[in-house]
């Protein structure tokens, strides 16, 4: 089960400009460390935020990040959702291919968070918006390699 | 006066009063710090303007719109209002500081006001003190949002002179040129990185053009996209582009996240890269005594 760890359970944050995105991964970072994440974990806790809140911001037009640090009993964790009612994503399945853009971007902000974490989810519908679910827990061994999620 | 009339409302005696006691009230504000450490000059300056705000304090009060920030009756003032906190934030009060030194202008005036009634704790007496402070609290909130639109302007203001000084294009040698990034690459500073890196190249002649990010905090992808047109335009120019400082930590993030650097050429740090341009350039550096001791 999870529940928010004592110190700093949870943080709503706006996405409306590119002074937000700052204050978001700056805010990821802060909990990442607090939370015990190694310094490479940290830096793609932060990049993975910085692709999720910017697509929140790019293609849903603005909307929230939501930060909770979690505990599961064994290890602590860090999640972070971000939710617009924008466009929605109409195939999400292409929309997650490395490489796939409908902005002139690399195309590489979903699939290469999804990679960055261990856990992923989006919820999207079209016309409706899109919320971006991800999990991330701290690794005993620092060099460990989270998996594909 | 005010006595004599009760059947006058609170906010028209308020109106009343300031109109006739607007030299006392101007005279006694003058001296207070805000308008004493914003017009500095000349005090005659300061009681003008102290002037200007208790007609727009009259004009409120006799509108009976005491509490309402928005109202017309500021509108003459807003200005003048806005430019003393400006004057204020610039020197380094916090807009609560300003509206501590607005709300010490209360005293004087309820003072003034007070002593218009020979018994100033009359009910009525007492209705047209509330209606006063009222009045100045509102006043307090108008100074309060104009201070904190000049301190957004400056915040503003700092944040344009950041972008400019925080990239600037350092000669390191004969035909190399470096850009050490320090902080957020958003899009604004990119496009000024890319700007002044070219201009540099074209002026120096540059050869090598090296982008250190040591002091990047962040490489995401949109932040490799402009890393990597930079260095595509700094081709088009005739200069070869290094990227260096890469830390670890980011080096695997950007694999996982899977940007492909391969086309940009990368050295671990600033010193590894320019010892790569001298090279290339033909240049050896070595020291003075290891040549003379091998000789
Ligand atoms: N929150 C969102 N709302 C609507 N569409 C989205 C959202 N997030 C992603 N998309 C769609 O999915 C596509 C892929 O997103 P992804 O982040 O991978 O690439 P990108 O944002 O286009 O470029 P970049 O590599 O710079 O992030 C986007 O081009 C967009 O069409
Ligand atoms: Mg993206």
């Amino acid at each position: 089960m999870m529940r928010p760890s004592g110190q700093a359970p949870a943080t709503s944050l706006p996405i409306g400009s590119d002074a937000d995105l700052a204050w978001v991964r700056q805010q990821v970072r802060q909990y990442a460390a607090q939370l015990g994440f190694g310094l490479v974990q940290q830096t793609k806790l932060v990049t993975a935020a910085s692709e999720l809140a910017r697509n929140t911001l790019v293609h849903g037009g603005g909307g929230q990040a939501e930060i909770t640090a979690l505990d599961d009993g064994r290890s602590r964790g860090l999640r972070m959702r971000f939710t617009d009612q924008g466009p929605g994503i109409r195939d999400l399945e292409l929309a997650m291919t490395d490489g796939y853009t409908t902005g002139g971007g690399l195309g590489l902000g979903l699939s290469g968070a999804k990679r960055l974490v261990h856990e992923f989810h989006v919820d999207t519908e079209p016309g409706r918006g899109t919320t971006v679910t991800a999990v991330a827990w701290v690794t005993q061994v620092p060099s460990s390699r989270p998996g594909a999620g | 006066m005010p006595e004599q009339d009760v059947a006058e409302s609170a906010p028209q005696v308020v109106s009343a009063f300031l109109e006739q006691r607007r030299e006392q009230i101007a005279q006694r504000w003058a001296d207070a710090p805000l308008f004493r450490w914003v017009f500095t000059v000349s005090r005659d300056e300061a009681v003008e303007a102290c002037k200007l705000v208790v007609d727009a304090l009259s004009e409120v009060a006799v509108s009976g719109r005491l509490e309402d920030v928005a109202t017309a009756g500021f509108a003459p003032v807003r200005d003048q209002l806005g430019r003393m906190a400006q004057t204020r934030a610039r020197a380094g009060s916090t807009p609560a500081q300003i509206a501590g030194e607005v709300a010490g202008l209360r005293g004087p005036v309820i003072e003034l006001l007070r002593a218009e009634f020979t018994d100033p704790d009359t009910p009525h007496a007492q209705e047209c003190v509330l209606a006063l402070t009222l009045l100045m609290g509102t006043l307090r909130l108008v100074v309060m949002e104009t201070a904190l639109d000049a301190n957004a302007d400056l915040i503003e203001r700092q944040r344009q002179q950041l972008l400019e000084v925080a990239t600037p294009v350092i000669k390191l040698w004969e035909g190399t040129v470096a850009v050490p990034l320090i902080g957020t690459l958003d899009s604004a500073r990119s496009q000024i990185v890319m700007e002044s890196l070219l201009e540099a190249i074209v002026d120096q002649r540059a050869r090598y053009a090296i982008l250190d990010i040591t002091g990047v905090p962040t490489v995401d992808s949109l932040v490799a996209q402009h890393l990597m047109k930079t260095v595509a335009a700094a081709r088009l120019m005739g200069a070869e582009c290094i990227v260096s400082g890469i830390r670890p930590a980011i080096a695997q993030t950007i694999v996982q996240l899977g940007i492909d650097l391969g086309s940009v050429l990368t050295r671990a740090s600033l010193a590894d890269a320019l010892a790569y341009a001298l090279s290339r350039q033909g240049i050896e550096v070595s020291r003075a005594d290891a040549g003379a001791s091998a000789r």
